[in-house]
């Protein structure tokens, strides 16, 4: 049975939206042009194919339902669970007893072990999942995770390789050419479309994926935290938290910023000073004062009205959400000073000039003269956004007033580290995991971010 | 030293555009002699521009040169590494650009600006330096040089600022001064200072000039030799006095053909003004508070448009002149309510324009238009040609049908003389000419009675201008429309006005019919303006 939270719901219609600003895009010639620059540019294209597998996991993580409960008929768990945890059931039921490293088969602390002749031993145990099948792990433990290493990267890459040839036999479909021609014009480099780099990084991401499929099943691959469950699984659920938070925020900043920055701008006056008032006083009051005053009264609302937030999931929900809500409030004044600024310079313009010369409504020419015309700095501005708020969750999280400590990021993961670093032997795979996979998101997005700006910003056209 | 100072062998120039070569001057060669003033002639695009900067090895990042040679004094300045080439600029060859507002340093003052070219090539320091570019600047004929020494760039007038760039370009004491369109940004009574003062600077100092500019009225005044360019080719080149006697090449003919003159305002019908006129302004003002102090209290007004009264009828051109800041623009905006009026009254067609609110305003909009003078600017560049034409329509006749509105824009474009094709192209892919006549067509599809043209030829080439001028001489005639032409070129103003308006200092100083004013001018400003015009110009 599906059951959408807030977050998914809002996170699906955004995914809907760009979808049609994408069709909306196709049409105008415009629109069109800057985006086959961003097509041409290998770096954007290559971020771009990571950040698809990330809004891939992300969009899987979003979709939660009450699994049946296993007897048939219509009774379902009451707890729902997500598209991603369905498929990552071994990897979320496979909880060991606490800390283990990456790929081990033994525990990483000692303890009292009781043999089968009743004497007891000091020593690490064996793991009951990681590992388990290996009769005598100080032999067969290397040979073991080559070979399944290796088995996952050959199956990785034949998945690769059968996706490179169906969109090379897709591209020659569309653009009616020979299969021949096209697959040679993608290998040797020459496509207008850097091709033979998107393919690369879609073979390179089915090779990982493959590699880290097979040890999966096998081994945990980045180890287990605290409680024992296993840290891959933690960092792949921490992306749907790090893409919602850097891009749910847009609800709020873009409706507040660009129609106050439109209107400050085209109307000045008092309706100027009203908003630029207003934005500088949001701006004096310290971003981190509001956001840990917001998500402390969103915790004292639920806890007064226990009965409407039964589950814990559900809770968790709505403090991404508002905390969502709130980065938005803190954030939407930079983006509306730009517009400010931009829309004072557009109104003079003579085609304004012209448009109100004509007698077309103020309304009107808002919407079909400024902001189409603003419209490349909300965009550039909301790409370079993007990787910042995902940084400012793990920081967020960091001081404990970011997402509800039950929810998986990478905040909370680096916010754990914080104690396992200070033991010894230190426990470093949360924290690492976190940062490769935060790394690769915030590094994707701001490369595309880089191109994004370097195609639609007028000043470095050439 | 015999032989030319400067020589220019087959010098070919492109720019590198999403990997491709496009070319800019295609094999180009000339001299110029010691103490000469040769004269670069050509249309936006031609290549003359970039010809200069490939001299002065100054071209933009992604200008290329091609091939060629550039000889000056016996030395090869491609040869040259670019330490020694910048030696020769300043020293050896001094240039002046079109824009002095952006040549110059704004946090850097007169002194210092001047002084570093000083300090560079002269290796003068202190009271020396001082001495020195205080007579440079008395030289370039600044009133006030010791005064000027000190003072920023903003304090100065767009003239001034062209002096000082010429001050800065002599201190180095050239052989030969690079002027690439030194007066286009200027107004015609400065321009003709700015001249004066190059020539008289050639006279004493015996340099040789290089001029560069689109303007064949300075050429005329200023040039011993001519060479015309055309899409990166030297069409014609000859003496003067050969030139505007008998141009060989049919190009060189078309510009100067094109070129309009005071004479061909002699014999013009002026327009009947019977009956009721079709617009009526009296008194208007249009004054700026300037605000000053904590609370922004007015102290004073800057008086932008002060008391001007005329009538225009139906039919008629009324040229409206004046120099830059006389409130020209100001007062055609102001008649279409563009900007806040602060006193006076409009009527159009016995209408009250000034006190119309909402749906009158509306209906009054509909009838008085305005063509601007950018046409980069003035439309929407994320709209397509039919979406911009359509717009009015869609504003103010809301009983049109879809039908209609595509039946009258594609007669409208025919009209202006582009094809119906065109509404589904967006104005980025038209030249500059051709971008003005989609303002027109945008003007004309509300069917106005009147149009204000605030400068609508000035960004044009003369070939393109000539064509404008005609399809709205042509538009005239066909709907009875009246123009308000807002230019500061009096030659356009002698080709298309009935009656011509000088303004000066948010007044107007003389009107009268076109024939009268330009030829038998009354007011002594008037006489100024005509004055600084070039002598071709003033042929008859």
């Amino acid at each position: 049975m599906l059951t959408l939270f807030w977050t998914d719901a809002l996170f699906l219609l955004l995914l809907a939206m760009l979808g049609g600003l994408i069709w909306h895009s196709r049409r105008h010639e415009h629109l069109r042009r800057p985006w086959r620059k961003v097509a041409r540019s290998r770096s954007a294209m290559v971020s771009a194919v990571i950040l698809l597998a990330y809004l891939f996991i992300a969009v899987l993580d979003s979709i939660h339902f009450l699994p049946p409960d296993g007897e048939g008929g219509v009774r379902y768990k009451t707890e729902p669970v997500s598209v991603l945890d369905w498929f990552l059931t071994p990897l979320r039921t496979r909880v060991e007893k606490t800390y283990s490293a990456p790929l081990a088969v033994q525990g990483y602390a000692k303890e009292n072990l009781r043999l089968a002749d009743g004497s007891s031993r000091w020593d690490y145990p064996r793991l009951e999942f990681g590992g388990a099948h290996l009769k005598d792990p100080a032999r067969g433990w290397l040979r073991d995770v080559l070979r399944t290493g290796f088995k996952g990267a050959a199956g990785g890459l034949g998945l690769g390789v059968i996706l490179c040839f169906g969109t090379v036999f897709l591209i020659a479909r569309v653009r009616e050419l020979p299969v021949s021609l096209v697959g040679g014009e993608v290998l040797s480099g020459q496509s207008e479309v850097p091709w033979r780099a998107i393919l690369g990084t879609v073979v390179v991401l089915c090779i990982v994926g493959g590699v880290l499929g097979e040890l999966a099943l096998k081994y945990h691959v980045f180890g287990t935290d605290k409680v024992g469950e296993d840290v891959l699984y933690q960092a792949l659920k921490s992306i749907r938290t790090g893409i919602l938070i850097g891009t749910l925020t847009t609800f709020v900043t873009l409706p507040l910023s660009l129609l106050l920055g439109i209107l400050a701008g085209y109307f000045r006056g008092w309706v100027d000073d009203l908003i630029q008032y207003l934005y500088t006083t949001l701006n004096s009051i310290p971003g981190v004062l509001l956001i840990a005053a917001v998500i402390l009264l969103t915790q004292v609302y639920m806890a007064k009205h226990e009965e409407e937030f039964a589950s814990l999931a559900l809770r968790a929900d709505l403090r991404l959400l508002f905390l969502c809500l709130i980065l938005g409030i803190t954030s939407w004044t930079g983006l509306c000073r730009l517009l400010r600024a931009e829309t004072l310079k557009l109104r003079e313009m003579e085609y304004v000039q012209a448009a109100r010369a004509l007698g077309v409504r103020q309304g009107t020419i808002l919407l079909r003269h400024i902001l189409p015309n603003v419209f490349h700095i909300v965009l550039i501005s909301v790409a370079l956004d993007f990787s910042s708020l995902v940084l400012a969750e793990a920081v967020l999280s960091y001081v404990n007033i970011g997402v509800d400590p039950t929810t998986d990021s990478w905040g909370n993961m680096i916010n754990s580290a914080r104690l396992e670093m200070a033991r010894e032997p230190p426990v470093w795979w949360s924290l690492t995991a976190a940062f490769v996979f935060m790394f690769a998101l915030v590094l994707a997005a701001n490369l595309f971010a880089d191109a994004v700006r370097d195609a639609f910003d007028p000043r470095r056209a050439d | 030293m015999s032989g030319p100072l400067l020589q220019v062998e087959n010098l070919k120039a492109g720019f590198v555009q999403g990997g491709q070569m496009t070319k800019a001057v295609g094999g180009v060669s000339f001299t110029i002699d010691r103490g000469e003033t040769f004269a670069l002639v050509g249309e936006s695009g031609s290549g003359k521009s970039v010809t200069a900067l490939s001299v002065l090895r100054l071209l933009p990042q992604n200008g290329r040169i091609i091939d060629g040679k550039v000889i000056l004094r016996g030395r090869n300045l491609f040869a040259l590494p670019e330490v020694s080439m910048s030696s020769i600029r300043g020293r050896r060859i001094g240039a002046v650009f079109q824009d002095p507002q952006s040549s110059l340093n704004p946090v850097m003052s007169i002194g210092q600006q001047v002084g570093e070219v000083l300090r560079l090539h002269k290796r003068l320091n202190g009271g020396a330096l001082e001495a020195r570019v205080i007579e440079l600047l008395g030289l370039v004929g600044l009133p006030r040089p010791e005064r000027h020494f000190t003072e920023y760039p903003h304090q100065l007038s767009g003239g001034m600022r062209q002096r000082v760039m010429i001050a800065i370009a002599l201190a180095g004491e050239p052989d030969l001064l690079i002027a690439d369109e030194p007066t286009t940004a200027l107004d015609v009574t400065v321009q003709a200072q700015i001249l004066g003062l190059l020539k008289r600077l050639q006279r004493e100092t015996g340099m040789a000039l290089w001029l560069i500019t689109h303007d064949l009225g300075i050429v005329h005044d200023l040039a011993d030799r001519i060479a015309v360019m055309r899409n990166g080719l030297i069409v014609e080149e000859a003496r003067r006095d050969e030139f505007f006697r008998q141009p060989s090449h049919p190009y060189s003919r078309q510009l100067l053909d094109a070129l309009p003159r005071l004479s061909d305002c002699i014999g013009r019908e002026p327009v009947a003004q019977a009956g009721r006129p079709l617009l009526e302004v009296s008194d208007f003002k249009v004054h700026y508070p300037v605000r000053k102090g904590l609370f922004r209290r007015v102290v004073d007004h800057v008086r932008a448009v002060d008391g001007v009264s005329f009538s225009l009828w139906a039919g008629e051109t009324l040229a409206l002149v004046g120099e830059s800041g006389c409130g020209k623009t100001t007062l055609g905006k102001g008649i279409l309510n563009l900007v806040e009026s602060s006193g006076g009254r409009v009527t159009f067609d016995g209408a009250d324009v000034t006190a119309a609110r909402g749906g009158q305003r509306r209906a009054l909009c509909r009838a008085m238009q305005i063509v601007f003078q950018d046409p980069h600017a003035a439309m929407n560049p994320r709209m397509i040609v039919g979406d911009i034409i359509e717009e009015g329509m869609k504003a103010v006749m809301p009983e049109m049908s879809a039908v209609q509105r595509r039946k009258r824009m594609e007669f409208l474009l025919e009209s202006v003389g582009l094809s119906p094709e065109s509404r589904l192209r967006y104005p980025h892919e038209f030249s500059g000419g051709q971008r003005q006549r989609i303002c027109i067509a945008r003007a004309l599809a509300v069917e106005p009675r009147l149009i204000v043209c605030d400068e609508p030829t000035s960004a044009l080439d003369v070939s393109v201008q000539v064509q404008i001028l005609g399809l709205l001489k042509e538009l005239q005639k066909r709907e009875k429309l009246g123009f308000l032409f807002i230019t500061h070129d009096l030659g356009v103003v002698a080709d298309i006005a009935h009656r011509v308006a000088v303004m000066c200092s948010g007044r107007i100083v003389e009107t009268g019919p076109t024939e009268q004013v330009l030829l038998r001018p009354q007011h002594p400003y008037t006489r100024t303006l005509l004055e600084a015009l070039p002598g071709l110009r003033k042929a008859s």
